[in-house]
């Protein structure tokens, strides 16, 4: 059994570093989501900066908020708001999606 | 009813797919399907306390919660999959040789089953929890919700069925090979747990160093395609891997390949493998 003890111990000791995390403090950025759409749906951002944005969900249901290209990926529940950080990004065109509500859920964001 | 069936499948596809390659790679083991029906009730538990504390989950740790739990959940299953593969290729050889029946090692047969629930157990939990909150919004919004629920279950079965697909494909190679094969895919599984989890600390904040993009292939094979996801889960793939990702995906296969020589090495001494 030492074996398997060693490999949770080594999991164990990986997760450690989780328990910390730096305090950041919060952009202005903002976006928010009412009846599974954003506003505003078109955010300026800076790019090559890491930023953070604060994701309101007014809606009572939960969404994804995601961005394959920007790499976001966050479950955002009903009712509450997210801190999301991301970047640096190259100077482009970024679509951001409610992956709950693809239909209506929409926005971009502008690198510049 | 059909978007919901596909954003629940798409879901399910990653947990769906490593179900299927850990049934392949235990294969011939006494009381797998106990183990495997053990863990991904464990996960199906799991995920819906997940989904429950999303909102503390999410605030914890300065807003980065859920980042840093998502990270330590693949970390933790990197590190199973590394001492699955190990005690493989320890034992792996006179377990092909014996296929039908293990009656030596049915105890020893037990370690790896212990560590692949555990696998299994964290992928589904990972990945059920955003299938529970997504169905949960559907019911509670009340409007049409009959109809998209009908599709997310479906988009569940079609997932599992996935997962059969999978299992049934691998059990097409012969027993010969199979554990070279399911060894190497799960090497490949743990390299992009790894470069996955990486993204996750740095979404949190806490490994922000050498995340400059290497490379761009979105134009080539969006991560957001059907085979652009599959290839996600079986190897890792990343239209934009971070310097850092890159790095962590190949050393988690050499510390891999280290780990299994060591084990091939303390298990039959008179074998020197190249």
């Amino acid at each position: 059994m030492r074996p398997f003890a060693t490999a949770l111990a080594v999991a164990v000791l990986l997760a450690a570093p989780c328990a910390y995390a730096p305090t950041f403090a919060a952009d202005d950025l903002t976006v928010t989501i009412k009846d599974h759409k954003f506003t505003p749906s078109e955010i300026r951002i800076p790019a090559n900066k890491r930023l953070s944005i604060v994701v309101i969900n007014n809606d009572p249901t939960p969404e994804e908020f995601e961005s394959l290209p920007m790499k976001i990926e966050k479950v955002i529940p009903g009712n509450s708001k997210a801190l999301v950080r991301f970047g640096p990004i190259a100077p482009g065109r970024y679509e951001f999606i409610g992956e709950f509500n693809q239909a209506t859920a929409k926005g971009v964001m502008i690198a510049e | 009813m059909l978007g919901a069936l596909i954003i629940v499948f798409r879901e399910v596809l990653e947990a769906g797919l490593i179900v299927g390659i850990v049934m392949a790679a235990t294969r011939g083991i006494d009381g797998r399907g106990r183990w495997i029906a053990l863990g991904v009730a464990g996960g199906v538990i799991g995920a819906a306390i997940v989904a429950l504390f999303a909102g503390a989950i999410s605030e914890a740790f300065e807003g980065a919660g859920q980042e840093l739990f998502n990270a330590c959940v693949l970390g933790i299953a990197v590190v199973m999959l590394m001492w699955h593969n190990a005690w493989m290729a320890k034992h792996g050889r006179e377990m092909a040789a014996e296929l039908r029946s293990v009656g030596t090692s049915i105890a020893e047969g037990q370690k790896p089953l212990t560590a692949l629930a555990v696998v299994v157990g964290l992928a589904v939990l990972r990945e059920g929890s955003e299938v529970v909150l997504f169905l949960y919004g559907i019911l509670a919004s009340g409007t049409s919700g009959m109809a998209l629920f009908t599709g997310g279950v479906l988009g569940v079965i079609a997932g599992a069925a996935f997962t059969a697909l999978t299992y049934f494909g691998l059990l097409a190679i012969p027993s010969r090979h199979i554990f070279t094969v399911t060894t190497w895919m799960i090497t490949l599984l743990a390299a992009g747990m790894a470069a996955q989890s990486v993204q996750f600390l740095n979404a949190a904040g806490t490994l922000t160093v050498l995340d400059r993009t290497v490379w761009d292939t979105s134009w080539l094979l969006s991560e957001g395609s059907l085979v652009g996801k599959l290839l996600h889960t079986l190897i890792g793939y990343t239209e934009r891997p971070s310097e850092m990702q890159l790095i962590v995906y190949i050393a988690v296969i050499v510390v891999m390949a280290l780990l299994m020589r060591l084990a091939r090495g303390t298990s039959a001494p008179r074998h020197k493998t190249a």
